[in-house]
């Protein structure tokens, strides 16, 4: 690996894991001096893991990096600033009661006789700023500017106190285009003078009209890095959610024409403000697949087919018949499961054992005045953990202290015990771990074969080829296409997706 | 009630400012602290039936134990004129200004129940009870009873570091000192409440031998002693024989236990200052006699052979 | 069954040497401590006193336990018991029958429960701001059920349930433990207590699960204001009169105490009743040893204090571990648990 004279970062080889997983594997990072370096990937990509690496705010398990060339090794976000590397979040992390000259010299504020000198502070507050087009008064409090000009004060300060590497993570996700103009401006013009911009966004359009080249990850791995001029944005995709993994087969394809009559079928289903509304018909003994990018409305479409945010428009159909899912308890009467996307916060509870986690939704359904026996209760745990191979020491361990591809597995279980007919899986192999993720694969497919209805949300293109007899193709909210029998592969997904982005593009 | 009261003073307040008092008719304003307990109620109905009887015209104010509130009312009771103005202070700081304020409008100012922390120049005269002094006839009526014979004396205190708590106790202690037959084995708070004192008299019963080594009972007030003489009944214990029972405040209930035989005595401290406060204020108003600063109203001792029952009659209506 | 006898054992350990170790203590200074005699037909002796003078406390804390389990706190309580005081002892000197009047009282109590519930669950405001309001508010309008005075009665009926008798124990312990027990096994019999414990570990995935947690939560309200009922009731039978200044004052705080005492987590999730009423006692028995102790009452709340941090010390787990050996009694019923299977 040479280093070029013309990288002012080098990230070589870095790994980092988590218990259970591996955030980031041996992966190599270049930013060169005067460009403006995209870093994408799905959520769980391994994007931030890398930048906390980066910054000191994680201890990396393996790798170098190397700053101008010198091997540097950041204890701390404080000593990355000293070094040369500083950070702008999303969230403005300055101090917004204090003025703005403060925020700027927080910490090192011009000194005279011991005291603070202000007159001094605000002088060279201004003179900073000016550098970036910005004549504020810099007496007053952060708080009362707009995020964007909070931003650049932020930017400042970290130029400043920095001055080699500036990283924006996600800058401008909450700016409006007049602002995000601003913001690029700005960039530019810090790049003209030589820093290395890390630029975080799932904008594709900014990374088009901003950034010189491209580094994707996906899964903690990196993909690859390109220039953004030679990097078609339909390529950019399948870089992103996977596409040269896919081997184009696709399994689910014999079984895709049989099934006849849908037995669930949604007209008009939707709710305001959450996923525009949206016709789906499933089969049983079928898998759905739902592609999109990140926020195209794919959880969204999940939580309101379990109730679990009610549909305010269209009406729902099972063999027919007219249904309510107007709330979980409502769609688990029509024997729905859903597990969510987020485990820890919509789908574990911590502290009780697996067993208790295993049959709470079937208990809840009986109501508590029909409590299932303890008997009764180690049975189906015993089952469950048997079946879908939970590796936890006895059953009545909390749960909070499994791994994540065994509390996914608990919570599959806990659905499963309910005998569902729906089942909804919103990311069921994010986070988990190899093996793991095989095992739900094969769940999945085994579960289709006995002729249950499955709705399967993922990023991993590869994956819902697999398993999937249709795909719906999601975008900014709303259902965008369907695919089905022979034109379910990777590289239609990522067509339809992209074509709905150029749509929007142009 | 409270809030009954409050809209009752606010409308008195209104209706003030228009309806005025005929020439002839004393005009005093007073600003009670609120209604926090029986006694409290008592006075208010107490001072209101006084007034009528003289035929003054007293503006009633609640605070609802804010002194802001009560400067509030006595503002107004200046603003409106009255010839003179009573005041139940809720806190003793803090009335320097407005009682100043009073005084350039030479209206006389009469504190009651409670003194301040203010020059004595700025009031007319203080009517209070006093706290030891009750303490001391309580004690005087137990070892005048005992007549010499031993006995072991447990006390139930008001809320530890209570002013009526220090006082009544250090009244009580002197009256004792000097009759060594007389002996106070254990002491404890009771928070002035019935459920403490019946708990603590249960512990007192327990720790003196199941109430033997125990012949009289002191508490600081009627409340506690009403709940200790449930703990001595059911100990198996004859109040007001087994152990004799005295306490202060003087309380419709302990009446009506006396009457029964259960208590034995108990001292009053009086709801009725308003009483002597309208007599020195007539005669302040009349001559100019100034009173002294403190008038200090009767601690009357009330035992069985007072017809208890007569006087529970007598206060039960008055809002205790 | 023996194997469930252990775990339950193991689970109230800590607060049964706890428990020991202040008796024990107690009856070093005071030797009379132990002593339990006959009187008028019933147990009589400090001990006696402790379950006794305990009840109003470990009634709140049965339904305080509940509510902590679903992640809330209910510090209306005091108040609650001070309104339903003020209301059995409004019921019965108007006349009513002394089965009405707790009919109604009970249900009173349910009632602020009600309110307290549709405050957390339906409106989703947080447990500690929700009951705040109707401890704030509760006095007063305990106040204007009774003007004001401490309000008294005579029958017989409502005096016995303070302070009278049933097979040798005074009525205010028969009627919690009969109380306690019945809660207990409504809660552990049914499938109630997994259902509380998983709304107040995650609200959101229980609800996710089906859970109906908006009833849950109301129904945890209302058995916290059930309880302050009966203890509102207990408070003013004791004394034979309703004292809404002063009933149940702080009661709330101690039932809390009693809760953590017993080891319970304010953070919501695993909950015991038992504990949570050996919590009750353990604070009383304080109670009790102070008073029988002879100290002056200035050290009253210093010693409380001081004995209080001495147990929470004794269950902070970072002393578990650092002396893990006091654990073992723990380890040991858990491997005979499993041997038994």
């Amino acid at each position: 690996m040479q280093t070029s004279s013309d990288n002012i970062l080098s990230a070589v080889r870095i790994d980092k894991g988590f218990p259970g997983t591996k955030a980031l594997d041996k992966v190599d990072f270049h930013l060169q001096r005067g460009e403006v370096h995209a870093l994408l990937g799905e959520n769980g990509a391994g994007k931030s893991t890398l930048i906390k690496c980066l910054t000191g705010a994680y201890r990396r398990d393996g790798g170098n990096i190397l700053l101008d060339g010198v091997e540097v090794d950041p204890r701390d976000t404080f000593d990355a600033q000293r070094l040369g590397i500083g950070t702008v979040y999303q969230e403005v992390n300055l101090l917004p009661n204090l003025s703005v000259a403060e925020n700027l010299f927080l910490g090192r504020q011009p000194r005279r006789f011991g005291m603070v000198d202000i007159r001094a502070m605000n002088r060279k507050a201004r003179e900073l700023l000016s550098e970036y087009e910005l004549k504020l008064d810099v007496t007053r409090a952060l708080a009362s500017y707009s995020v964007a000009i909070q931003q650049v004060v932020a930017i400042a300060r970290a130029v400043d106190l920095s001055g080699k590497v500036l990283i924006l993570d996600e800058p401008t996700a909450s700016l409006d285009a007049h602002e995000v103009a601003m913001l690029f401006r700005i960039v530019r013009r810090l790049k003209a003078r030589g820093l290395g911009i890390i630029f975080i966004t799932h904008f594709l359009e900014q990374v088009y009209e901003i950034s010189d080249r491209i580094t994707v990850l996906r899964n903690g791995r990196l993909v690859g890095t390109r220039n953004t001029a030679e990097l078609d944005r339909r390529d950019l995709i399948a870089m992103m959610i996977g596409r040269e993994l896919a081997a184009e087969i696709h399994a689910a394809e014999a079984h895709a024409a049989e099934g006849g009559e849908p037995r669930y079928r949604f007209r008009n289903y939707g709710r305001r403000g959450r996923i525009d509304p949206f016709d789906l018909d499933v089969r049983a003994g079928e898998v759905v697949g739902i592609a999109g990018l990140l926020g195209s409305g794919r959880t969204e479409t999940a939580e309101v087919l379990f109730g679990a945010h009610r549909a305010d428009s269209g009406t729902a159909e099972i063999d027919g018949r007219r249904v309510d899912l107007s709330s979980p308890r409502a769609a688990i009467r029509e024997k729905f499961g859903f597990c969510p996307e987020d485990r820890k916060t919509d789908g574990i509870v911590g502290d009780l054992s697996v067993r208790e986690n295993i049959v709470l939704a079937l208990q809840a359904r009986r109501g508590w005045t029909r409590p299932i026996s303890r008997a009764e209760q180690n049975r189906l745990a015993d089952l469950y953990i048997r079946a879908l191979d939970i590796r936890t020491a006895d059953r009545e361990k909390p749960i909070k202290l499994l791994s994540g591809g065994n509390q996914q597995k608990a919570i599959l279980a806990r659905w499963l015990a309910t005998e569902p007919e729906f089942l909804i899986l919103d990311e069921p192999t994010r986070g988990i771990d190899v093996g793991a993720h095989a095992e739900i694969v094969r769940l999945i497919e085994s579960l289709r074969e006995k002729g249950m209805s499955l709705i399967v949300i993922s990023s991993e293109l590869e994956e819902l080829v697999a398993y999937s007899t249709r795909i719906i193709v999601l975008r900014d909210r709303a259902h965008v296409a369907e695919l089905g029998g022979e034109r379910i592969t990777a590289h239609q997904i990522v067509e339809a997706i992209a074509a709905a982005n150029e749509r929007r593009a142009s | 009630m409270k809030f009954a009261k409050a809209l009752a003073s606010a409308t008195i307040l209104a209706a003030c400012t228009f309806g005025s008092a005929s020439a002839a008719e004393l005009v005093v304003g007073f600003s009670q602290i609120g209604s926090e307990s029986g006694w409290r109620a008592a006075e208010t109905t107490l001072t209101k039936q006084q007034a009528e009887q003289r035929g003054i015209d007293l503006k009633f104010a609640d605070a609802q134990q804010k002194q802001e509130n009560q400067i509030k009312a006595i503002r107004s009771f200046i603003a409106q004129g009255v010839n003179a103005i009573l005041v139940a202070p809720v806190v003793a700081t803090g009335w320097d200004e407005v009682l100043q304020e009073a005084k350039d409008a030479e209206i006389p100012v009469i504190l009651l129940d409670r003194t301040v922390d203010a020059s004595d120049d700025l009031y007319l005269t203080a009517v209070t009870s006093d706290l030891v002094h009750e303490g001391n006839v309580a004690g005087k009526w137990l070892v005048d009873t005992v007549a010499g014979k031993p006995c072991n004396v447990v006390e139930l205190q008001g809320t530890t570091g209570s002013s009526p708590a220090i006082d009544r106790k250090k009244g009580f202690e002197q009256a004792l000192s000097g009759h060594d037959n007389l002996k106070i084995v254990r002491s404890q708070t009771g928070d002035f409440t019935r459920t403490k004192g019946k708990e603590v008299m249960e512990s007192f019963l327990k720790a003196e031998g199941g109430g033997k080594n125990i012949c009289a009972l002191y508490a600081h007030n009627d409340d506690m002693a009403v709940g200790a003489i449930q703990a001595i009944k059911e100990a198996g214990l004859k109040p007001g024989t087994d152990i004799l029972v005295v306490s202060i405040d003087a309380v419709p209930d302990i009446f009506q236990a006396m009457a029964a035989g259960e208590a034995n005595a108990t001292v009053e401290l009086t709801p009725n200052m308003a009483g002597p406060a309208f007599d020195a204020l007539a005669a302040y108003l009349k001559d100019g006699t100034a009173p002294a600063k403190w008038i200090q109203t009767e601690s009357k001792l009330y035992t069985q052979a007072d017809d208890p029952m007569k006087v529970y009659e007598e206060k039960k209506g008055l809002g205790y | 069954m023996t194997s469930i006898f252990r775990t339950y054992l193991a689970r109230l350990l800590p607060q049964l040497i706890a428990l020991s170790a202040i008796i024990i203590a107690i009856s070093m200074t005071f030797p009379g401590f132990l002593n339990l005699e006959i009187q008028n037909g019933r147990l009589y002796g400090s001990l006696i006193d402790i379950l006794n003078r305990g009840a109003p406390v470990v009634l709140l804390a049965i339904g305080m336990t509940v509510v902590i389990a679903t992640k809330g706190i209910d510090l209306s309580v005091g108040a609650v018991m001070a309104i339903c005081g003020a209301v059995a002892a409004s019921f019965i000197t108007s006349g009513h029958s002394l089965f009405e009047t707790i009919l109604i009282t009970l249900a009173v109590g349910i009632l602020c429960g009600v309110w307290n519930g549709i405050l957390v669950a339906v409106l989703d405001i947080q447990p500690i701001i929700a009951t705040l309001v109707l401890m704030v508010a509760g006095r007063g309008i305990a106040q204007l059920v009774t003007e004001g005075a401490i309000l008294t009665f005579n029958d017989p009926g409502l005096i016995f349930i303070g302070s009278g008798s049933f097979a040798g124990l005074p009525m205010p312990v028969v009627v919690w433990l009969v109380f306690g027990v019945l809660v207990a096994l409504l809660v552990r019999q049914s499938a109630l207590g997994m259902l509380i414990e998983a709304i107040g570990v995650n609200r959101q995935a229980s609800t996710l699960s089906g859970v109906l947690t908006p009833v849950l939560l109301i129904a945890a309200y209302m058995l916290s204001g059930l309880c302050a009922a009966i203890g509102g009731i207990i408070a003013a039978a004791d004394i034979r009169g309703a004292d809404a200044n002063n009933a149940g004052l702080w009661l709330e705080l101690d039932a809390i105490l009693a809760v953590v005492v017993g080891g319970t987590s304010l953070l919501g999730g695993r909950f015991s009743i038992a504990a949570s009423v050996l919590g009750a006692i353990i604070i009383q028995a304080i109670n009790t040893g102070i008073l029988l102790s002879g100290f002056p009452p200035e050290f009253n709340l210093i010693i409380k204090a001081a004995i209080i941090v001495f147990i929470l010390v004794l269950q902070s787990p970072r002393f578990r571990t650092s002396f893990a050996f006091l654990a073992f009694p723990r380890r040991a019923a858990k491997t005979t648990e499993q041997e038994a299977k």
